[in-house]
C-alpha cells in the first residue's frame, strides 16, 4: 500500500508542477514529453539516469544513516564538495604513486573529507552546542567556497584560462568509464555502500543498536549505549559515502576539480532518503524518480528557457505531498 | 586608513545587518509559537525576487516591498498547513519550503536576472574622514528596524496575543486547556515571519543588490536562524546579533574593497564561520531559554 500511495503522491506532485508551469507560459507536458523521449529514446538520456543515480544514492545514504538513530544531516552537499576537495589533493600530490595505491588512497580521502565535514556538527552535536540541521546547512556555504579558493589559487590549473579548475588527475587516479558512455565504476561504489549498509542495520548487534537509539536515545543511553560514539561514527560514515559521491564526480566525470561539482546532489538526496526510509529497493527506486526530474530539470532549461532551479518546485511539492499525505502519521510514527 | 575601516565597516553592517534583522524577527515569532521554519532562506529568495519583478513593472519600489510581504506569506501557507495541521515533521517541511522558495524565486526572478533595478529611496548620511568618506545609506527599512523590533517586542511581551502565542509554543495541551486556538495562533506566527521573511528579501534585492540574481541571499536565511538561538528568543538581542554579523558580511566586503591580499573565498567564508563560532557561546542558560514545544508536532486533542 505504501508504494502505491507514494506513487499517487508522485503523481500529484508533477501534476501540480504542470499547473505552475502553465501559469508561468511554458509548456509542461510538451517538456514532460520531451523528457520521456529523451530519457527512452536515446542511450545517452537512458545511461544518464544511472550516471546520476550513483551520486544521488550516495547523498541519500549521507541522510539515511544519521537518520536511524534520529539525526537530520542536511549537509550532503558540503560533505561531496568536502570528499572531492580532498580525493583531488590526494590524487594530485600521489601523482607519481603505482595506480594499485593512488585510487584506493583518492577513495579514502573522499571518504575522510566527506566524514571530516559531518564530524563537525557531529560534535556541536554531541556537546549540546546547537542542532545538526542548522550546522550542516551552514557548512553547505563554506565547501563550495574552499573548492572555489583552491581552484583559483594553489591548484590552478595553468591551461585553464577564464574557467578555472585543478590540474588534470593522472590516469592512476581515475575510476573506471564505461566506454561509449558517461557510466563509471562510482554506479559499484554506490551499491556496494547500499547493501552494506542494509546488511549492517538489519543483521548485526550495531544495526539493532542503531535501531534501538532511533526509537528512544534516552532510554538507550539509560541501557548503556554508547549513543554518543554512534552520533560521532553515524554522521562520520554518512558524510563519508557522500564524500565518495564527490570522488566519484572528480575521478569518473569531470576528471579534475572544477567550481561546479555537484547540481545540488546534496539536496536531492536528502529528499531520496525521505521518501525511501530505511529501505534499500526504495532507496533505488526514489534515486531513479530524483535522477529523472533532474532530467526533468535540464530539459526545460534547454528547450523551454526555464532555469534549472525551477525543478525545486517540483521536488518541494512531492516533499509537501508526502508530508501532508498521511494526517498526523508523521506525528505517531 | 584602520579608522576608515572601521567606520565603513559600521556603516555598512546597518544595510547588511537589517535584512538579518527582519528574517531573524520572523523567526523569532515563529519559534515562540513552537514552529521552526528552516525554510526562511527559501521565503527570502521568493521576496528578493517578488520584490525585483514587481519594482520592474510598477516603477515604484514601494510596490516592491509589498510584494515582497505578500509573496513571503503567501509561499508560507503552504508549510503552515503541513506543520500546523498535518503534524508535519517541522525540519522536513522546513526543506521543502527552501526548495519550493528556490523553485518558485528562479522562476519569477528569470527575466530580470542581471538588470540593474530602481532601487528603494534613500538618504546619505556622509562621515568626512580623511581618505574618500563613509556612507551610511538610510532607506525606509532601515528606519522602520528600529521600530518593528520595538513592536515584536511589545506584541510578545505585553499583549494577551503574544502570551497566548508563547504559551502554545511552551505547552499547547495547557494553552488548549487554556482556551488557545493553537491552529490560529500558530498560522498567524508562521504567515508573520513569512512576511518578515519577504521583507528581508526585499532589502537586499532593493536596497543592497539592486538587482536579481538566483540564490542572492546566499544563506542570509540559515544564519538568521542561528541568529535566533544566539538572541535566546529575545527581540532586543536580535538586533545586537544582527549588527555584529551583518559586521561580518560588511567587513568582508570592505577588506576586499581595501585591496588587502587574502583571496575573496576565504573572506566570503566569514560570515558563516563566524556564525558556526558564535554558537557555542550562546551558552547552556542560551538553550534553556529555548519555546520547550520547539518543533515538536502538536498530538493532542483539540
Amino acid at each position: 500500500m505504501q508504494i502505491e500511495r507514494t506513487f499517487w503522491k508522485v503523481l500529484i506532485a508533477f501534476a501540480a508542477f504542470g499547473l505552475v508551469l502553465l501559469i508561468a507560459g511554458k509548456h509542461p507536458l510538451q517538456a514532460y514529453a520531451d523528457t520521456a523521449v529523451f530519457v527512452l529514446g536515446s542511450l545517452e538520456g537512458f545511461t544518464e539516469l544511472f550516471v546520476r543515480m550513483s551520486p544521488l544514492v550516495m547523498a541519500a545514504l549521507a541522510v539515511s544513516i544519521p537518520a536511524r538513530i534520529g539525526l537530520f544531516n542536511v549537509g550532503g552537499e558540503g560533505q561531496i564538495y568536502m570528499g572531492a576537495l580532498f580525493a583531488t589533493g590526494t590524487a594530485l600530490s600521489l601523482a607519481h604513486a603505482p595506480s594499485w595505491l593512488l585510487l584506493p588512497a583518492t577513495l579514502a580521502s573522499g571518504f575522510a573529507g566527506g566524514a571530516v565535514w559531518a564530524l563537525i556538527p557531529a560534535l556541536m552535536r554531541i556537546k549540546g552546542v546547537a542542532n545538526e540541521a542548522i550546522t550542516t546547512l551552514l557548512l553547505n556555504y563554506i565547501a563550495p567556497l574552499a573548492v572555489g579558493y583552491m581552484i583559483f589559487g594553489p591548484w590552478r590549473s595553468p591551461e585553464s584560462l577564464s574557467y578555472p579548475q585543478s590540474p588534470k588527475l593522472v590516469e592512476g587516479a581515475r575510476l573506471a568509464v564505461l566506454p561509449g558512455t558517461r557510466l563509471h565504476a562510482g554506479l559499484l561504489i554506490a551499491a556496494a555502500c547500499l547493501a552494506l549498509c542494509a546488511y549492517v542495520l538489519y543483521r548485526t548487534r550495531w544495526g539493532l543498536e542503531m535501531r534501538a537509539i532511533g526509537g528512544n536515545a534516552l532510554a538507550s543511553q539509560h541501557l548503556g549505549l554508547p549513543v554518543r560514539s554512534y552520533i560521532g561514527a553515524c554522521m562520520a560514515i554518512g558524510g563519508g559515502i557522500a564524500g565518495l559521491a564527490g570522488m566519484a564526480e572528480v575521478s569518473a566525470i569531470q576528471g579534475r576539480l572544477v567550481a561546479e561539482i555537484s547540481p545540488g546532489y546534496g539536496y536531492m538526496g536528502f529528499l531520496v532518503a525521505w521518501l525511501a526510509g530505511p529501505s534499500a529497493a526504495k532507496t533505488v527506486a526514489m534515486a531513479f524518480l530524483l535522477a529523472f526530474i533532474s532530467s526533468v530539470g535540464d530539459v526545460l532549461q534547454i528547450t523551454q528557457g526555464v532555469p534549472f532551479a525551477v525543478v525545486n518546485i517540483l521536488m518541494a511539492a512531492i516533499l509537501f505531498s508526502v508530508l501532508c499525505g498521511g494526517k498526523r502519521a508523521g506525528a505517531l510514527q | 586608513m584602520i579608522a576608515v575601516l572601521i567606520v565603513a565597516t559600521l556603516a555598512a553592517s546597518v544595510a547588511a545587518g537589517t535584512s538579518l534583522l527582519y528574517a531573524t524577527l520572523g523567526e523569532i515569532v515563529a519559534e515562540r509559537a513552537g514552529v521552526i521554519n528552516l525554510g526562511l532562506e527559501g521565503v527570502m529568495l521568493a521576496g528578493a525576487a517578488a520584490g525585483c519583478a514587481a519594482t520592474s513593472v510598477t516603477g515604484n519600489p514601494y510596490w516592491g516591498v509589498l510584494a515582497a510581504v505578500l509573496a513571503g506569506a503567501a509561499i508560507s501557507v503552504v508549510f503552515a498547513y503541513a506543520v500546523v495541521d498535518c503534524g508535519a515533521n517541522q525540519l522536513a517541511a522546513g526543506l521543502s519550503l527552501l526548495f519550493l522558495g528556490l523553485g518558485v524565486s528562479a522562476l519569477i526572478g528569470r527575466p530580470y536576472s542581471g538588470a540593474i533595478i530602481h532601487g528603494l529611496p534613500s538618504m546619505s548620511l556622509r562621515a568626512p574622514l580623511e581618505q574618500g568618506a563613509a556612507v551610511l545609506s538610510v532607506d525606509a527599512l532601515v528606519l522602520l528596524a528600529l521600530p518593528a523590533t520595538a513592536l515584536v517586542w511589545w506584541a510578545l511581551s505585553a499583549t494577551r496575543w503574544g502570551l497566548r502565542l508563547r504559551a502554545v509554543g511552551e505547552n499547547p495541551a495547557a494553552a488548549f486547556a487554556a482556551g488557545c486556538n493553537r491552529r490560529r495562533l500558530q498560522y498567524q506566527a508562521v504567515l508573520l515571519s513569512g512576511a518578515c521573511s519577504g521583507l528581508a528579501g526585499a532589502h537586499i534585492a532593493l536596497a543592497v543588490a539592486f538587482t536579481w540574481a538566483e540564490g542572492m541571499t546566499g544563506g542570509r536565511g540559515f544564519i538568521a536562524i542561528a541568529l535566533v538561538m544566539f538572541a535566546r528568543w529575545n527581540p532586543w538581542a536580535a538586533v545586537a546579533g544582527a549588527l555584529v554579523f551583518g559586521g561580518a558580511e560588511a567587513l568582508q566586503l570592505q577588506l576586499q574593497a581595501s585591496g588587502l591580499d587574502v583571496s575573496p573565498f576565504l573572506m566570503n567564508m566569514l560570515p558563516y564561520v563566524l556564525t558556526l563560532a558564535a554558537l557555542p557561546l550562546t551558552g547552556r542558560a542560551g538553550r534553556l531559554a529555548a519555546p520547550a514545544a520547539l518543533g515538536r508536532p502538536y498530538t493532542g486533542v483539540e
